[in-house]
């Protein structure tokens, strides 16, 4: 059992306000999923200029490792900092040069995420905790994603957490267990791609991070999924301007998604939903199996 | 008439109240803000009614035994599962489960129900407005299922002796399942059935019956060879 939430924004208005409901809704989730959380947040982001979210524990480690960016990168470097994690800003050209900086500086560091838009934060513990950890309730931006973790395929660790981000500004969260993650990991591996953990559904996020590589938008990459991935699965995920939806066919792990004039959201259950402006007259709706929803800005 | 506002008070205390009250108590409880509370109305066993006003999460008016309780919302997974007798009428949809393994009562959905509706059920009658999902019925012992617009895939999968009638279409049928002739006394079940759950100017005409065709649940010996 896991909790997934999402919630993508239609009205600008409400941006300011996303992290306060994507906190909210992530909390109620706590007795699905209490031993790790993650999300993920799209802000506007700034043109030319990439974000490359770190993950590295200790105060020490990261003022080491952010006087050794310094030395290399200069004023082009924006840091900021949220407990375990250093949200890195260099202009786009410079991501490979900074990823490659950060593995040599701090092998122990792990890239979080790479993008325009996109942080990706995830931590062992409570919701609430990692939530409050991170500052979620002050993020703004036009879409994000959340999970709590209740561990079945592999271990309870930082790694194991979600959302799994495997291309830029992508991310996937799932509920469920992918029964032939192995055989697909191989292949994928074969094809060239790469992997940070063993965990099942990080296989999920390869594989729409090597279709969407072959040219397909999200929608595509998800029909495709169908047909590729065997398991149970319930999966949201972000890409810079989308938010996709997809339930394996048997579609027993639970979802209910709402959408008004504001926004389009995505709870494992009810209760996830109750908190956000005018779900009273929201159209409430559970996705059908074995069909790819998908919302673009 | 007890009014339980789960904004301020526990859903536990509501519950036991529920429980509480002596066994042929007609009170009549109103709950506000539900806001998807999970086991909401579980377990009531006296003849009192309970008016939900919102959407409930897991489990709402499991087991229920003779209460009759109405969800002016939606209703998560497993709404009346194992309901033993009573009413339970949800004015919006319901997900997935709605009315498992039901032996009594009658459990009304007036909007649409999702996968597995009446999986298991045994003796329950179950009257869906709109449509139900995929493996519905699956295995369902006894008792009627009355879908009044469409079906999903794989309807009645290895169903025992449960009567299944549609109005609308039936995406696909699963195994052993089959149309069956409606007779007289079938047209007359149904308009019992609709009556009660007070839907009108729908004929029982309009609907097809479909049942076990019998051939899965006894050994069959020419299969010996499948072991």
């Amino acid at each position: 059992m896991c909790g997934i939430v999402g919630l993508f924004l239609k009205d600008p208005a409400l941006e300011p306000e996303l992290g306060k409901y994507l906190s909210s809704m992530l909390k109620v989730m706590t007795d699905r999923g209490p031993d790790s959380a993650g999300f993920a947040v799209y802000g506007r982001g700034t043109d030319g200029l990439a974000k490359v979210t770190v993950r590295l524990a200790g105060a020490d480690a990261q003022a080491t490792l952010l006087d050794g960016l310094g030395a290399r990168f200069g004023g082009a470097l924006g840091v900021t900092k949220r407990s375990s994690h250093l949200v890195l800003t260099v202009p786009e050209a410079s991501v490979a040069d900074l990823t490659a900086a950060i593995a040599e500086i701090a092998p122990a560091a792990r890239i979080a995420s790479v993008g325009a838009n996109m942080e990706v934060y995830k931590e062992v513990g409570l919701p609430a905790d990692v939530s409050a950890a991170f500052g979620l309730e002050t993020m703004a931006g036009t879409h994000a994603i959340g999970h709590t973790r209740m561990a079945t395929e592999s271990a309870v660790t930082t790694d194991g957490a979600h959302p799994f981000s495997t291309g830029p500004d992508q991310c996937l969260v799932h509920n469920g267990s992918l029964s032939n993650h192995n055989n697909l990991r191989r292949e994928l591996r074969h094809a060239g791609m790469s992997f940070a953990t063993e965990n099942d559904s990080e296989v999920a996020a390869v594989y729409l991070t090597a279709e969407m590589a072959k040219g397909k938008n999200l929608g595509e990459a998800l029909e495709g999924a169908i047909g590729d991935l065997d398991g149970f699965f319930t999966f949201v995920v972000g890409t810079r301007t989308g938010f996709g939806v997809l339930r394996d066919p048997i579609a027993c792990k639970p979802a209910v998604m709402a959408e008004t004039d504001q926004y389009v959201a995505f709870g494992s259950e009810y209760r996830a939903l109750v908190d956000l402006p005018g779900i009273e007259t929201a159209r409430v709706w559970e996705p059908e199996p074995a069909t790819v929803y998908f919302w673009e800005h | 008439m007890p009014t339980f506002d789960l904004a301020t008070t526990t859903l536990r205390s509501l519950n036991q109240a529920l429980h509480d009250v002596a066994a042929d108590s007609t009170d009549h409880f109103e709950v506000k803000n539900p806001r998807g509370s999970h086991a909401l109305a579980a377990g009531v066993a006296a003849p009192v009614s309970v008016e939900i006003h919102g959407s409930t999460g897991y489990y709402c008016a499991g087991m229920n035994d003779g209460g009759t309780i109405t969800v002016h919302g939606s209703a998560g997974p497993g709404v009346a599962e194992n309901m033993m007798s009573g009413t339970v009428v949800i004015e919006g949809d319901a997900s997935q489960y709605a009315g498992a393994t039901g032996r009594g009562g009658l459990l009304v959905i007036k909007g649409n129900a999702s996968s597995r509706c009446g999986i298991s059920m045994k003796g329950i009658d179950i009257v869906v407005g709109g449509n139900i999902g995929h493996m519905s019925a699956f295995m369902a012992q006894s008792g009627n299922l009355v879908v009044l617009g469409d079906a999903g895939d794989s309807l009645g999968d290895s169903l025992y002796e449960a009567r299944l009638f549609v109005r609308g279409s039936v995406k696909s049928l699963g195994a052993d399942c089959i149309e069956k002739e409606m007779r007289p006394e079938h047209l007359a079940l149904l308009e019992t059935l609709l009556a009660k759950a007070g839907i009108t100017g729908v004929a029982a005409a309009e609907f097809k019956r479909y049942g076990s065709a019998r051939k899965l649940y006894n050994f069959n010996i020419d299969n010996a060879a499948a072991y």
